[in-house]
C-alpha cells in the first residue's frame, strides 16, 4: 500500500516534469492557437482567407525584423536600430531608383545601407566593448537623422513597378512580403542549425570568455551579426517602401521594440545563448494576431498600444518564469 | 502548547546537558520527482567544527541550502529541530536572523561596493536622527570585523580591486558580522594561500571558543583532519556516517565517500626524462616570456611526453603565464617555440593553430557553455571538420561526440544532455574531450581537478597521464601540492611572477616547494 502511494507521486512528478518540458516546448505555440480559437468565435471573419493572409501581411515587416534581431539577442546583446536603418535604406534605395538607376541596383543599395550600418554597430560593439545597447542607441539616433537629412525630412514617392511588386504585389494570389518573410526564415533556420556561425552564436551567447579561449572568432562573429541584422532592417526597408509606395524619413519608427518583444515573446533569452528561430515565427505570429484580433473586435488604434504594452512585459514575465523552471 | 516548550528550553540550557544546538531528522528532498537527498541525520554542537563530507552530487549543497532556509524539505521529509525548537524557515533571510549563516563557495559579494559595506549588508547600517547612514561608524564596525580576524584590509577599499583571496576574507567577515550560532562554510580554503588558511584556522579556533557551530565542507583530507572534531560522509544524497574525527583516518573517509577502496591519490609512473633531451626536440619552448602585470622574464622547455607541473601561491603569476602562453592575455616580451619553431601567437586562436590546448581555471565560466549540449560542448573547437560545402553533419558530429564521451567516460545519460546539469569532474572531462578533437601538441591544464570529487579526480590524472603517454607535452597548474607531486615529472615553482626554481621529481617535496613558492632562495 504505502509502495503504492509512492510510485503515484513519483509519476505525478515525472508528468510534471515532461508537462514542463513540454511547455518549455511549446508554450507559445499553444498560445497562438488558444488566441485562434478564441478569435474565431469572437471576432468576425478572423478565419476567412483573405484576413489570414492579411495578417501573414502585416507581420511580414516585423516578422523580417525579427529574425536579425534573434540572431542579435542569441549573443546577448541587442539591436536598437532596426527601425532607423528601415526609414533610412527606403529612403536611399527609393532615391537611387527615382533618379533613373535600374531597381535592383537601387534595391541593392538598400540592403548595403542596412548592411552598412549593422556593421558599424558590430564594429563599435565588438572592437570597443561598448555595450550593444548604447552603440545602437547612438545609431538609432544618428541613422534615422540621416534618413531626414537625405530625403530634407519629405517622404518620395516611388514610380518602380518592383518596389509595389515587393510591398504590395501577389504571387499566385499570395502577397509578396510573406515569401520574403518565409525565405528569411528557412534561411536562418538552416544558418542556426547547420553552419559554424551559427553555432558560434550560440557559444558566444553562452559564455562570451569560453568562446575567445576556444578559439571562436568572437569579435569577427559578432560584426557579422549586427551585420546580418542591418541587412534584414534594410530588406525590411525596401519591403515597407515599396508597401507604401514611398521612401519615408519617419518609417518604421518603434519597429525595433516590436521585434524585440517577438523575439522575446518566442522564448530567446535576453541574456543569450537559449532561443531557436521557429519560435520567434510564433512570437512574431501571436503578436500580429492580437493586433489583428482587436482590429477586427473594432478596438481603436489607442487601446490596441495599451494591450501591446501588456503583452511585452507578459513576454518578459514568462521568459523568467521558464528560465527559473530550467535552473531546477 | 509553545510556553511549555519554551519552558523546556531554558531547562536544557540551564542543565547543560550536551543536547545538540541543531539537529537535522531524517531529511528528504526530492526535486520534480528525483530524490536528492534521503532520510539525512546531521547533529550540530555547541562549539564544533563538523566537517560535511562526500563526492560531488552526494548532497551535500543541498543539505546546506536546506540547512539556511533556501529549500525547504519535502512534505513529511523530515523535521529540523534548531535550539530545542521545531522550525520551518520561509527563507535564508529568516534562517539567518536566526543566527545560521553561510559562507559560500562562490562568492556573493558585490564588487562595485566597499568593503565594508559588503561586510555590513544585510545588517541595518548605523543612522544619524535624520536617517543617513553615519558612514564613520560603518567604516569603524567594519573594521572591528576586520581587525577580530587579524586582517588588516582597509574597509573603504573598493572590492573588485581585491584578490580572490582577499575577497574572501571579506565574505567570512561578513558571516560573521550577523554574530552567527551556526556557521556553514564550503569549501573556504580554495583559493586561499597557505599563509590565509592559516588565518583561517586560527578564526576557526576563536570561534569554536565562543560556540559557534562550524559546519565545514572541504575536499582536502589534510584540513578535515585538523579543525574538525567530528564528520558525517554522505553519498548519493544517503546518510552513511556520521563520527568523531579522532576514530576515523583518511583511507576510511575516502571509503565511505566513493564506497570503494581507493589507493589514496594517483601515482603517476615516470620515466626518468633525461637521455631524450638531448635528441629530441622541445615541444614547447619559452624565452623570457613577460605579461603586463605579473609575469617577469620566464623561460623552460617541456618535451613531448612530458607532464610538467607548475606550483607557486595564488598571485604568483601561474594563471597568467599559461594564458599568456596561450595568447589570451597580451604578450609584452619574450618568444615562444612550438617543435623548434619560433611562433607569433597574439590570439588564442593562433595558439590553437600551433597545436596549443589550454583548459582554463574557472570551469563554468571560461570553460564550457552552460547553455549547450554535451555533444556541442565537445565537438566546439572541431566545427571546420564536419562541414560540406558550409553545412554541419550533425550525424558525424554525433558519432564523434559519442566516441569522446566514451573514451574519456564522460557519465551523461545522452550526449544531448546540457553540460550544465553534469557533475563538476564530468563537466571537467567535457573540457577535455574538446581539447582532445584538434590533436594538440601541447596541453596547457589550469586547477583541472578544483571542486573536483576523489574519484573523478583519479580518473583525470588518469587521463592526463595516457595523453602524456601518446606525446603529448602538458604543463599542470595546481595549487594541491599532493596532485602536483603525484602527476609531474618535473616541477617549476613561481614566486611573485618569475620562476623561483626548477625542481627534478625525485627532489621534490612539499616542503620544498613550499620554501621556493614564498620567495625562497
Amino acid at each position: 500500500m504505502k509502495a503504492n502511494t509512492t510510485v503515484v507521486t513519483t509519476d505525478k512528478a515525472r508528468y510534471g516534469k515532461e508537462a514542463l518540458q513540454i511547455w518549455n516546448r511549446l508554450g507559445m505555440l499553444i498560445i497562438l492557437v488558444l488566441l485562434c480559437a478564441v478569435l474565431a468565435f469572437t471576432a468576425p471573419n478572423f478565419l476567412e482567407m483573405s484576413n489570414l493572409l492579411n495578417v501573414l501581411k502585416q507581420v511580414s515587416i516585423n516578422g523580417v525584423l525579427a529574425a536579425g534581431m534573434t540572431l542579435v539577442i542569441l549573443t546577448g546583446g541587442i539591436d536598437l536600430s532596426v527601425g532607423a536603418i528601415v526609414a533610412l535604406s527606403g529612403v536611399v534605395s527609393v532615391m537611387i531608383s527615382q533618379a533613373g538607376i535600374h531597381p535592383l541596383v537601387s534595391i541593392s543599395a538598400g540592403l548595403l545601407v542596412g548592411a552598412f550600418f549593422g556593421l558599424v554597430n558590430g564594429f563599435f560593439t565588438a572592437k570597443t566593448k561598448l555595450p550593444a545597447f548604447i552603440v545602437t542607441l547612438g545609431s538609432f539616433t544618428y541613422v534615422r537623422g540621416l534618413a531626414y537629412v537625405i530625403s530634407g525630412g519629405y517622404p518620395i514617392v516611388v514610380e518602380s513597378d518592383l518596389f509595389k511588386f515587393l510591398g504590395a504585389g501577389r504571387l499566385f494570389l499570395i502577397p509578396t512580403p510573406i515569401y520574403i518573410m518565409v525565405i528569411v526564415y528557412i534561411g536562418m533556420f538552416f544558418v542556426l542549425k547547420y553552419t559554424m556561425f551559427g553555432r558560434h552564436v550560440y557559444a558566444i551567447g553562452g559564455s562570451e570568455e569560453a568562446a575567445r579561449l576556444t578559439g571562436i572568432k568572437v569579435e569577427r562573429t559578432l560584426m557579422k551579426v549586427y551585420s546580418l541584422s542591418g541587412l534584414l532592417a534594410g530588406l525590411a526597408g525596401v519591403v515597407l517602401a515599396g508597401r507604401l509606395f514611398s521612401g519615408q524619413p519617419t518609417a518604421g519608427l518603434g519597429y525595433e521594440l516590436d521585434a524585440i518583444a517577438a523575439v522575446i515573446l518566442g522564448g530567446t533569452s535576453l541574456t543569450g545563448g537559449i532561443g531557436r528561430i521557429q519560435g520567434t515565427i510564433i512570437g512574431v505570429l501571436i503578436m500580429g494576431v492580437i493586433s489583428n484580433g482587436l482590429t477586427l473586435m473594432d478596438v481603436g488604434y489607442y487601446w490596441q498600444l495599451v494591450v501591446k504594452g501588456g503583452v511585452i512585459i507578459a513576454a518578459v514575465l514568462i521568459d523568467r518564469l521558464r528560465s527559473q523552471s530550467q535552473s531546477l | 502548547m509553545n510556553s511549555v516548550q519554551l519552558i523546556e528550553n531554558d531547562v536544557v540550557s540551564v542543565s547543560d546537558s550536551p543536547s545538540p544546538i541543531l539537529k537535522m531528522k531524517g531529511i528528504s528532498k526530492t526535486f520534480s520527482g528525483v530524490t536528492v537527498l534521503k532520510n539525512i541525520n546531521l547533529e550540530l554542537y555547541k562549539g564544533e567544527v563538523h566537517a560535511l563530507m562526500g563526492e560531488n552530487g552526494a548532497g551535500k549543497s543541498t543539505l546546506i541550502k536546506i540547512l539556511s532556509g533556501i529549500y525547504q524539505p519535502d512534505a513529511n521529509g523530515g523535521s529540523i529541530i534548531y535550539k530545542n525548537n521545531s522550525v520551518t524557515w520561509s527563507g535564508p533571510v529568516e534562517a539567518k536572523k536566526q543566527g545560521i549563516s553561510v559562507i559560500h563557495q562562490e562568492l556573493k559579494l558585490s564588487p562595485n561596493l566597499t568593503i565594508s559595506e559588503n561586510i555590513l549588508m544585510g545588517t541595518k547600517f548605523p543612522e544619524n536622527k535624520f536617517g543617513m547612514v553615519k558612514w564613520d561608524d560603518v567604516y569603524h564596525k567594519a573594521k572591528e570585523i576586520l581587525h577580530s580576524m587579524g586582517s588588516e584590509l582597509n574597509p573603504k577599499t573598493i572590492v573588485s580591486t581585491l584578490s580572490v583571496a582577499q575577497q574572501q576574507v571579506v565574505e567570512i567577515a561578513r558571516a560573521l558580522s550577523y554574530n552567527a550560532d551556526v556557521l556553514i562554510m564550503d569549501e573556504p580554503t580554495a583559493s586561499l594561500t597557505d599563509k590565509e588558511i592559516e588565518k583561517l584556522f586560527e578564526i576557526i579556533e576563536d570561534l569554536k571558543k565562543k560556540g559557534v557551530a562550524i559546519v565545514y565542507i572541504s575536499h582536502r583530507m589534510d584540513e578535515i583532519f585538523r579543525i574538525s572534531n567530528r564528520y558525517t560522509v554522505l553519498r548519493d544524497g544517503e546518510w552513511i556516517n556520521s563520527g568523531p574525527i579522532k576514530e576515523t583516518n583518511p583511507e576510511h573517509l575516502v571509503k565511505l565517500m566513493v564506497g570503494r577502496e581507493l589507493n589514496s591519490l594517483f601515482k603517476r609512473h615516470t620515466k626518468v626524462a633525461t637521455s631524450r633531451v638531448d635528441d629530441t626536440k622541445p615541444a614547447l619552448e619559452i624565452n623570457g616570456i613577460s605579461d603586463k602585470r605579473v609575469v617577469k622574464n620566464v623561460s623552460f622547455k617541456i618535451y613531448p611526453g612530458e607532464i610538467v607541473g607548475l606550483a607557486g601561491l595564488v598571485g604568483a603569476g601561474r594563471t597568467e603565464l599559461i594564458r599568456t602562453i596561450f595568447g589570451a592575455s597580451q604578450k609584452t616580451g619574450g618568444e615562444i617555440l612550438v617543435n623548434g619553431e619560433k611562433v607569433n601567437i597574439t590570439s588564442p586562436n593562433d595558439a590553437i593553430r600551433h597545436g596549443i590546448a589550454h583548459v582554463p581555471e574557472s570551469r563554468k565560466e571560461q570553460g564550457l557553455f552552460l547553455n549547450m549540449s554535451v555533444k556541442e560542448n565537445i565537438i566546439m573547437n572541431e566545427l571546420k571538420k564536419f562541414r560540406k560545402a558550409g553545412k554541419l553533419n550533425w550525424k558525424e558530429i554525433d558519432q564523434k561526440a559519442d566516441y569522446l564521451i566514451k573514451e574519456l567516460g564522460v557519465k551523461v545519460s545522452s550526449s544531448e544532455q546540457l553540460v550544465a546539469n553534469l557533475s563538476g569532474g564530468n563537466q571537467q572531462k567535457v573540457v577535455i574531450a574538446r581539447w582532445l578533437s584538434i590533436g594538440p601538441k601541447v596541453l596547457l591544464l589550469d586547477e583541472p581537478t578544483r571542486g573536483v570529487d576523489i574519484g573523478a579526480k583519479t580518473e583525470i590524472h588518469k587521463i592526463i597521464s595516457k595523453l602524456a603517454e601518446a606525446g603529448l607535452a602538458v604543463l599542470v597548474v595546481s595549487s594541491e601540492l599532493p596532485e602536483i607531486l603525484g602527476i609531474s615529472d618535473r616541477i617549476l615553482v613561481m614566486h611573485e611572477g618569475k620562476l623561483q626554481r626548477h625542481l627534478t621529481r625525485q627532489e621534490a617535496t612539499q616542503e620544498k616547494i613550499m620554501f621556493f613558492a614564498t620567495g625562497g632562495e
